[in-house]
């Protein structure tokens, strides 16, 4: 039986490889603790990539400055256990509080304008973070970084260990959480207007829709994420610098986001692994240029299709509609 | 106070020619390209390159920087862009961050990555003092002749773009493909000879700015923001609205750095934030502009 309501249940139904992906993600630290560290940066580049997912895949918007969010949740929470006290979850929340504050305000430049100037207005964004923590060196340590962020055990229990397997599992979990957090919403009526604005904004304004407000709602939620994402990252390192508001940062998880595939949930997390996997084995090979490799990449991505370039057997004849047709599944 | 003035002025200047070719394949075009700088940087290169190993004198440079990156950018144009004229905005926006990345690793490989010293040649090197005090100008001889190559360029390109036929052309063919295509007009012909022309500004504009705005691999990068300002600030309808941005933004920043280093490029970013949100179209765009 094909009712509506069946099909609108079976898109929220988990598959049975889902619990086993993540089985396999928690294991992991325990099977090659030697990679405990870089499991710990997938998950919290993953964390990232499913935020933007929210705004660009399931909302439309192209946003260059995403790393703003990221970069505030990142320093609040590393300030926070420098200053006021070591406890992690404290720690995250207040990372996220700061981040979807900053989200609230910035949603204000999405709602207006065309793709132009709210790529501009999102990286300008971006660059005025970067200058903030920049210039205002007594509190973050400027470009010195901000060092000395020693945190407590997670729960009172679980000590950060020096092979990062604490750091993964933590990371992992918080990780899960959200994703869950995520699924939930995407498939929820909120999400579906979501989508209904993606594909066409007026329709949208036509049937009652209020896209403003929608847009607000959703590029808080995301900057909430992504300032979780930042404040994993140093909470796990014990560091934060710069170098989390640059330019990259939105750019790679852009990127990450690309590779996995847009508008899936699931996209961020198998493109955080590819791309660390592949950046990992570029840059044993070529340590400086590597981002050469990571824009002959992109290039070659946009030229052959985005749908496509994982389906090689499309490339010739009448590919296009096969690997669109193909894409649609496993939403 | 003059001087901060002119240096503005200046800097503004070279801003405008720098962003004027983005102004068309962005605006106009309706590409998101933000490898822009790709362009302007290779115009720097270029000159830098040909006076340090060839000892090609500055004034044969430029117009050699410009020829090539114009040539490069009709290459490209040819070959990479026009597939993806008409894709999403995503795409473009990845294309063209591709394009930025291997352009910066690329020039890091084959020249190094340390900033680029131009030495002048010695008629440019000198400075004019006028008045006393606070009212005193000083121009360099070198900011002085920037100034006049980009105001004879301005007057050039409004003349080009309004009096010729090559500039209706242009407009036609922007303002509706299909009808300037039936009308005779080779719109790929004009579009490629536009790309080709605005990269080579860009050229010219880095081979100038090298040693204003200081010339390393990561040029792009450091001033796609800038020209995404000068375009989106100051609209796309025509080229007053860039020039005037072009000159705000140098002033504003030139002062900006000078009266308050403390806050550096904080007043600029911050501006246009402000000045997008209110007027999302530009600042100096008429009602009912596209």
């Amino acid at each position: 039986m094909m009712t509506p309501q069946n099909t609108l249940l079976q898109a929220r139904r988990f598959r049975w490889w889902e619990p086993v992906l993540w089985l396999l993600a928690f294991v992991a630290p325990f099977a090659m603790p030697s990679h405990a560290l870089i499991i710990n940066e997938i998950a919290i580049v993953a964390l990232f990539a499913l935020s933007l997912d929210l705004i660009l895949g399931y909302t439309g918007i192209v946003s260059l400055g995403h790393a703003a969010f990221f970069g505030l949740g990142g320093y609040a929470a590393a300030l926070f256990a420098k200053h006021v006290m070591p406890d992690p979850l404290v720690g995250l929340a207040v990372g996220i509080a700061a981040a979807t504050v900053l989200g609230a305000v910035a949603s204000l430049t999405v709602m207006r304008g065309t793709d132009l100037t709210r790529l501009m207005v999102t990286l300008g964004v971006g660059l005025v973070m970067l200058e903030l923590a920049n210039k205002l060196d007594w509190l973050t340590g400027g470009a010195d970084g901000l060092q000395g962020v020693v945190l407590g055990p997670v729960l009172g229990q679980f000590e950060f260990d020096l092979y990062g397997r604490t750091a993964a599992w933590y990371s992992l979990t918080v990780l899960l959480v959200f994703f869950l957090i995520a699924r939930r919403i995407v498939q929820s009526p909120f999400g579906a207007t979501l989508k209904a604005i993606r594909d066409n904004r007026l329709r949208a304004m036509a049937i009652g829709i209020p896209v403003t407000v929608k847009l607000a709602q959703v590029y808080t939620l995301a900057a909430a994420l992504a300032g979780a994402a930042g404040a994993l990252l140093t909470q796990t390192t014990g560091f934060a610098s710069l170098d989390l508001f640059e330019f990259h940062r939105s750019a790679d998880v852009m990127l990450i986001l690309v590779i996995g595939g847009v508008g899936w949930l699931y996209g961020g997390i198998l493109g955080a692994v590819g791309f660390k996997l592949l950046q990992d084995v570029i840059s044993s090979i070529t340590p400086q240029y590597w981002t050469f490799w990571i824009g002959l990449f992109l290039v070659v991505l946009v030229l052959v299709g985005r749908d496509r370039l994982f389906r090689p057997w499309t490339w010739f004849g009448a590919g296009r509609k096969a690997g669109a047709a193909s894409n649609s599944g496993g939403h | 106070m003059l001087t901060i003035l002119f240096d503005g002025v200046a800097y503004g200047m070279l801003l405008f020619i720098l962003a004027v070719g983005l102004a068309v394949t962005m605006g106009l075009m309706n590409f998101i390209n933000l490898a822009h700088g790709a362009f302007a940087m290779a115009g720097g290169y270029i000159t830098v390159l040909l006076m340090q190993r060839l000892n090609v004198p500055f004034l044969v440079c430029l117009p050699l920087a410009f020829l090539g990156s114009a040539l490069l950018g009709g290459v490209l144009e040819r070959t990479l862009y026009r597939p993806l004229y008409h894709k999403a905005h995503l795409d473009q926006v990845l294309f063209s961050i591709g394009l930025v990345f291997m352009a910066v690793a690329s020039v890091d490989y084959f020249v190094g990555s340390t900033q680029q010293i131009m030495q002048l040649p010695e008629w440019l090197k000198g400075r004019t003092e006028i008045g006393e005090g606070a009212w005193m100008l000083g121009m360099g001889h070198y900011r002085l002749f920037i100034i006049a190559v980009c105001a004879a360029l301005t007057v050039g390109l409004q003349y080009v773009l309004t009096k010729t036929r090559f500039g209706s052309r242009l407009r036609a063919s922007v303002d509706d493909q299909r009808v300037a295509a039936g009308m005779g007009i080779n719109v790929n012909i004009v579009f490629l000879s536009t790309f080709a022309f605005g990269s080579g500004l860009a050229g010219l504009g880095g081979a100038l700015g090298a040693e204003v705005l200081g010339l390393d691999p990561s040029f792009p990068l450091k001033f796609m923001i800038y020209f995404l300002i000068v375009v989106a600030v100051g609209g796309t309808s025509s080229i007053t609205g860039p020039l005037l941005a072009a000159l705000l933004l140098g002033i504003a920043d030139v002062a900006g750095k000078y009266y308050i280093p403390k806050l550096g490029a904080f007043i600029v970013y911050s501006l246009m934030i402000l000045i997008l949100i209110w007027r999302p179209q530009g600042l100096f765009v008429r009602k009912g502009g596209k």
